[in-house]
């Protein structure tokens, strides 16, 4: 690990200048995946800025009828929390399937949006990253890409994002708040937060420099059944191959929301048009445009069926 | 010369990096614009409570708590074994939650209580968990054990709190304390001698649900 200097941060404005001012500065909170690649030396900050002192670890109800969740919540506290488990049951299932109990205990709401992808060769410092080592090239396109993106991805890289909160966060519609150096706030949908890998793969969100996650803010209950349903090599503590967030409603009508798959929650409006028509139909939409490689090509036919599966559940559910 | 052991060698090299402590912040920084640049090591103290005791080290910022605790308290009872994450035998209990000790560093733990293997019980005078062990063999080797113990002390704590699990049938109602939850609950925990079968056993019968159990 590089050494780094160490400072904790009094206010939210007051840790994003701090970040500002030093290049090379990262905010710390869980550090469950921020040490794990400084031990690595992928990630070599100059600076940590701890913001664990910053009581952004309230949820609190929102006038309009959802929460807003602080960035700073564990992932064990959002699981758990009453009226998550009753009104956004989607949420508690996507937090509960991930991880273990040890480091939901320690990660936040914020630090799950943004942990790196578990690529192989993002994590081999031998092998060519265009997402580690810009302009390297991407050892994954030709090699062992079996748990890697078959949408939305680039020629230079086919990274996933490996969250499971990140998912339902998607299907919920949740939206990021922030503060920028300046002081200055800003709402961001979730689903314009990830960026398309293209060209500049190392670049993952809209965050700019310095900028700090305060807040994601659930909008009022949309109800339904909500499903979350996860594919995965091991029975537990394992990242997903495919996901599945599925929200049904009495009418049929709903959506679907797959992990796993690119490097975002991946969910179209198209597709989930075509919820009425089931499972095939979804996935036809959501998937139009898909390249997998030969290692994963496997993910489209198994989207499919935990697609399947997934609203099977959710009308059994409302039976 | 008298060859140094591993700990005096460690112990050097923590008295060289004192030597040159506390560098600025943009020193550091300035260091980070040169890639390659050896970047001078920042020392910080930290207070903390371990097993009711307050201790008080300055240590390199990029001491990991279990480090802290292994090399600088001489508590070696929590173990090394990935240092990654990926297998729980680093588990340390710190302000009532079980944690992996490997992914986070001794200086963002200040005014925090840690429990260690150590604090649970003595040879003397065993926690319920670690008479239940040896009392199932709940391990081979051992390596693991720790980590298992300090985990399945706050699972069960965890299942009474009613904080639910992947395997949580009812999100609404409190978890079941039985055989499942407690796998689900113990999967960052790994034992590659593969002695699940009686480290489920012991908590079980910590947990007193287990299954045609004499006492």
């Amino acid at each position: 690990m590089k050494a780094f200097a160490y400072t904790r941060a009094e206010t939210p404005a007051a840790a994003a200048a701090a970040a500002a001012r030093e290049p090379g500065t990262k905010f710390i909170a869980g550090g469950t995946n921020l040490l794990d690649l400084m031990k690595l030396e992928i990630e070599t900050p100059a600076q940590l800025v701890d913001v664990n002192g910053l009581k952004l670890d309230t949820i609190e109800a929102t006038d309009a009828g959802g929460l807003r969740i602080g960035a700073l919540v564990r992932n064990t506290d959002l699981a758990a929390d009453r009226r998550v488990r009753k009104d956004w049951p989607l949420l508690s299932r996507a937090l509960l399937a991930g991880a273990s109990g040890q480091l939901r205990n320690r990660a936040t709401t914020a630090g799950n949006l943004l942990q790196r992808t578990r690529c192989p060769y993002f994590y081999d410092t031998d092998q060519a990253c265009n997402k580690r080592l810009p302009g390297s090239g991407c050892g994954a396109i030709d090699g062992y890409s079996r748990q890697l993106a078959v949408i939305g991805h680039s020629p230079s890289c086919i990274a996933t994002h490996p969250s499971d909160m990140a998912v339902a966060m998607r299907a919920l519609d949740a939206v990021i708040e922030t503060v920028k150096p300046d002081g200055s706030e800003r709402r961001i949908a979730l689903d314009d937060f990830y960026l398309a890998p293209g060209n500049t793969p190392q670049r993952e969100t809209v965050l700019e420099p310095g900028e700090l996650i305060t807040a994601v803010v659930l909008p009022p209950p949309v109800g339904g059944r909500q499903v979350y349903r996860k594919v995965r090599d091991r029975a537990s503590y394992a990242f997903a191959l495919v996901s599945v967030a599925a929200i049904v409603q009495r009418d049929g009508s709903g959506s679907v929301t797959v992990g796993g798959v690119a490097h975002k929650p991946w969910r179209k409006a198209e597709a989930d048009a075509e919820l009425p028509r089931g499972a095939k139909a979804v996935a036809a939409r959501l998937f139009e445009g898909a390249a997998p490689t030969e290692d994963n090509r496997f993910k489209l036919a198994l989207a499919e069926r935990t697609i399947a599966a997934a609203l099977a559940e959710a009308q059994e559910a409302a039976s | 010369m008298s060859p140094l052991t591993r700990r005096e060698l460690l112990k050097a090299g923590a008295a060289s990096a004192g030597a040159v402590a506390m560098p600025a912040v943009a020193q550091v920084a300035n260091s980070a614009t040169t890639p390659n640049a050896p970047r001078p090591p920042v020392m910080q103290t930290v207070s903390l409570e371990v097993n009711g005791r307050n201790v008080e080290r300055e240590v390199d910022t990029r001491t990991t708590l279990l480090d802290l605790l292994r090399e600088h308290l001489q508590l070696t009872g929590t173990k090394k074994g990935c240092d990654h994450g990926q297998c729980g035998a680093c588990t340390t209990i710190v302000d009532g939650r079980r944690i992996n000790s490997c992914l986070s560093l001794a200086v963002m733990h200040e005014g925090a209580r840690v429990t260690t293997i150590e604090g649970l019980g003595t040879p003397g005078d065993l926690h319920p968990m670690q008479a239940a062990f040896v009392k199932h063999d709940g391990y081979q080797c051992g390596y693991c054990t720790p980590g298992q113990i300090c985990s399945a002390v706050a699972v069960l704590d965890e299942i009474r709190d009613g904080i639910p699990s992947h395997v949580t049938a009812d999100l609404r109602g409190k978890p079941a304390l039985d055989a499942s939850e407690i796998r689900e609950r113990m999967s960052g925990n790994l034992c590659r001698c593969g002695a699940y079968a009686n480290i489920l056993d012991a908590i079980e019968d910590v947990a007193g649900v287990r299954k045609g159990a004499t006492a």
